[in-house]
């Protein structure tokens, strides 16, 4: 086990120094920063000036090797735009954008697994094949247009809903959230429901599948022939066996949710991480950049390991292996 | 698509049965016109295809040609009739086109972007895979590692990053998307490849004393073909989204080359004004292209799928 936690970690830090390289590498190709931080009125001795402050004056190499030997000390430049620490400027915003994967998530999963276990026990009903047909929609509709769409009913036609932002929070462990209050959750729910509806679609179709399967076993055949009701042997036998492999890729989603919420927070202006990576990627903002990378990175590793572990933990059958 | 499947069934050996006299192209079309669901699904995405390659032809209006556009026209609701006589059947947009005749040619860029994109990766990925599987140790731990690794990084992000750095264009998105793509390709060409690879056929072939190329790219690849073809279906569905999804963050084509995803984005500084249509319309037709792709891709994995052989 602990080979394997080791294994991966390194394998983790490869990743990152590779990724930083390329990113480091190809954001200096594409343009200079100077261009879009100077003023156009600015002279050259004012650029030569914000150059240097920045280190932008120094060749590649060496800014590379200085923003290495920073980042191992927790220190990861800082942004050109804001001029505050690039690391600290996501860390900042980070809760958003958790809060808003995390309510997508537990959407998808409460209302996808009963949906999905009832599609797969009662497959020929004409409620089972609507579920279905909706969940080949779910997943072919394009996630950012759903949200335009979502827009354009509940907050333009409908006056309903908030089209953007994400309303005030409210300080809970020192974190700011929002889904505390009840103007929060106006605010939050229809980008969470944007961001819901594919994986939502993906867990119905996974719990039908596996419902399916689990059926026949044998286990659950016992379990009818002992007499128990249809409760308990969906509720505890079926509902128990599904639980490990939806529970996997719904943990397993959950970093491309992460990752997905790029979209939904730049349709809906939700000040997230998301957000500030697509303006960090107009303005060239490349310690922002960077940072924001080395965290996601990070939280996907952080992910892919423990829902690794903790399926372990629910099927005492699969073991992490050190070797390959 | 057609440089990717044209060279596949050719020397498929088919391993018939002997009761059965048709051929096995035969059979899967005979089993896949079973489910009325995907032959309508087959037929909606033959029908975009067509419209798209048509566009020039079928359109009421130029989208690109400046000439033609009226300041005037602008944001005029569906059904409406321009200056110059011209019935907007679905609206006109900021620049007073007709909907219809950009969403036309927006998806003749989306289909164009999405097959090629998935022809390449799947060469790509399907010759190392192949190539994994065949010559195993230190190739194949090397290749699978890089799919493990990058599979393991959300498509979006990966593509995000790469146009960041690449720049627009109708080029570099259908870079970004093989750069994602041909890894899934690698991973089901590599399994399939496996259980081939041990085949009497491939024995066969080797005693025969065939160079290895000639082994990986005339027999082995065009047994994992249906694989592939499963995949390579769904996969223009999810590139053609993938590439609406960042054309609409602005990291995709080029403004004088809108995709449906584009044309999406261009609606969206008009919605809140009430202006529904220019969005709408476009999403739509999306839709109707992946659902489309979705069915048949769905039907394909059933038929094509040895397990579930009946």
């Amino acid at each position: 086990m602990l080979v394997f936690i080791i294994r991966r970690l390194l394998q983790a830090a490869l990743v990152v120094a590779v990724m930083s390289v390329l990113v480091f590498v190809g954001i200096y190709l594409i343009g200079d920063p100077l261009a879009i931080l100077a003023s156009p009125e600015a002279t050259e001795i004012d650029r030569e000036e914000i150059a240097r402050a920045l280190g932008l004056d120094r060749p590649l190499w060496e800014q590379y090797m200085a923003f290495i030997g920073s980042a191992f000390i927790g220190e990861f430049g800082k942004s050109f735009v804001f001029g505050q620490p690039a690391m600290g400027l996501i860390l900042e915003r980070m809760p958003a954008t958790l809060e808003l994967a995390f309510t997508a998530t537990i959407m998808a999963f409460c209302i996808g697994v009963p949906l999905g276990v009832y599609a797969g026990l009662r497959h020929e009903t004409a409620a089972a094949q609507t579920i279905m047909a909706g969940s080949i929609l779910g997943f072919s509709l394009p996630n950012f247009w759903v949200g335009l769409m979502l827009i354009m009913i509940f907050a333009v036609q409908l006056g309903w809903m908030p089209a953007s932002g994400r309303g005030p929070t409210i300080e809970v462990l020192g974190i700011q959230l929002s889904i505390f209050s009840a103007k929060g959750w106006h605010h939050i729910l229809l980008p969470a429901i944007t961001l819901a509806l594919s994986k939502c679609a993906l867990i119905i179709r996974l719990a039908r599948a596996t419902a399916r399967e689990v059926m026949l076993m044998d286990y659950v055949k016992f379990a009818r022939a002992k007499g128990l009701s249809e409760r308990r042997v969906v509720g505890v036998h079926i509902l128990k066996n599904i639980m490990v492999p939806v529970a996997t890729v719904t943990g397993l989603e959950l970093g491309a949710l992460i990752a997905f919420a790029v979209i939904t927070e730049t349709i809906f202006s939700w000040p997230g991480m998301g957000k500030l990576l697509i303006d960090s990627i107009t303005q060239l903002d490349r310690p922002v950049i960077v940072a924001y990378l080395i965290v996601v990175v990070f939280m996907l590793v952080a992910i892919n390991l423990i829902v690794d572990i903790l399926y372990s933990v629910l099927d005492p059958r699969v073991r992490l292996g050190g070797a390959q | 698509m057609s440089e990717m499947t044209a060279p596949a069934p050719a020397p498929a050996p088919a391993p018939a049965p002997a009761a059965a006299s048709e051929t096995p192209l035969l059979r899967i079309w005979r089993e896949f016109a079973e489910s009325k669901v995907a032959l309508f699904g087959l037929a909606l995405f033959l029908l975009s295809i067509l419209a798209a390659l048509l566009a020039p032809w079928i359109t009421p209006q130029n989208p690109y040609d400046l000439a033609t556009l009226d300041i005037m026209d602008s944001r005029m609701p569906p059904g409406s009739v321009s200056m110059d006589n011209l019935v907007f059947l679905l609206g006109s947009d900021g620049q007073g086109r007709d909907m219809l005749s950009a969403m036309l040619y927006g998806l003749r860029i989306s289909l164009f972007v999405g097959v090629v994109a998935v022809a390449l990766a799947l060469a790509i990925g399907a010759v190392a895979g192949i190539a994994a599987a065949y010559l195993g140790g230190h190739v194949d731990t090397l290749i699978m590692r890089i799919v493990d690794i990058q599979l393991s990084f959300p498509a979006i992000l990966v593509a995000l990053i790469l146009l960041a750095v690449l720049g627009n264009g109708v080029d570099k998105v259908i870079i970004a998307l093989v750069t994602v793509q041909w890894a899934y390709f690698a991973r089901a060409a590599r399994g399939a490849a496996l259980v081939e690879r041990n085949k009497e056929y491939v024995e066969a072939a080797r005693c025969l004393g065939l160079k290895r190329p000639r082994i990986l790219l005339r027999h082995l690849l065009p047994n994992c073909m249906p694989a592939l073809i499963v995949i390579g279906t769904v996969d223009i569905a999810r590139a053609i989204t993938l590439e609406a999804t960042l054309s609409f963050l602005g990291l995709g084509v080029p403004v004088t080359e809108p995709s449906l995803g584009m044309l999406i984005a261009n609606g969206f500084d008009y919605l809140l004004s009430g202006v529904y249509w220019i969005s709408m319309f476009p999403g739509i037709a999306l839709t109707i292209v992946i659902v489309a792709i979705n069915l048949v891709g769905d039907r394909l994995r059933d038929v094509l799928n040895p397990r579930l052989k009946r």
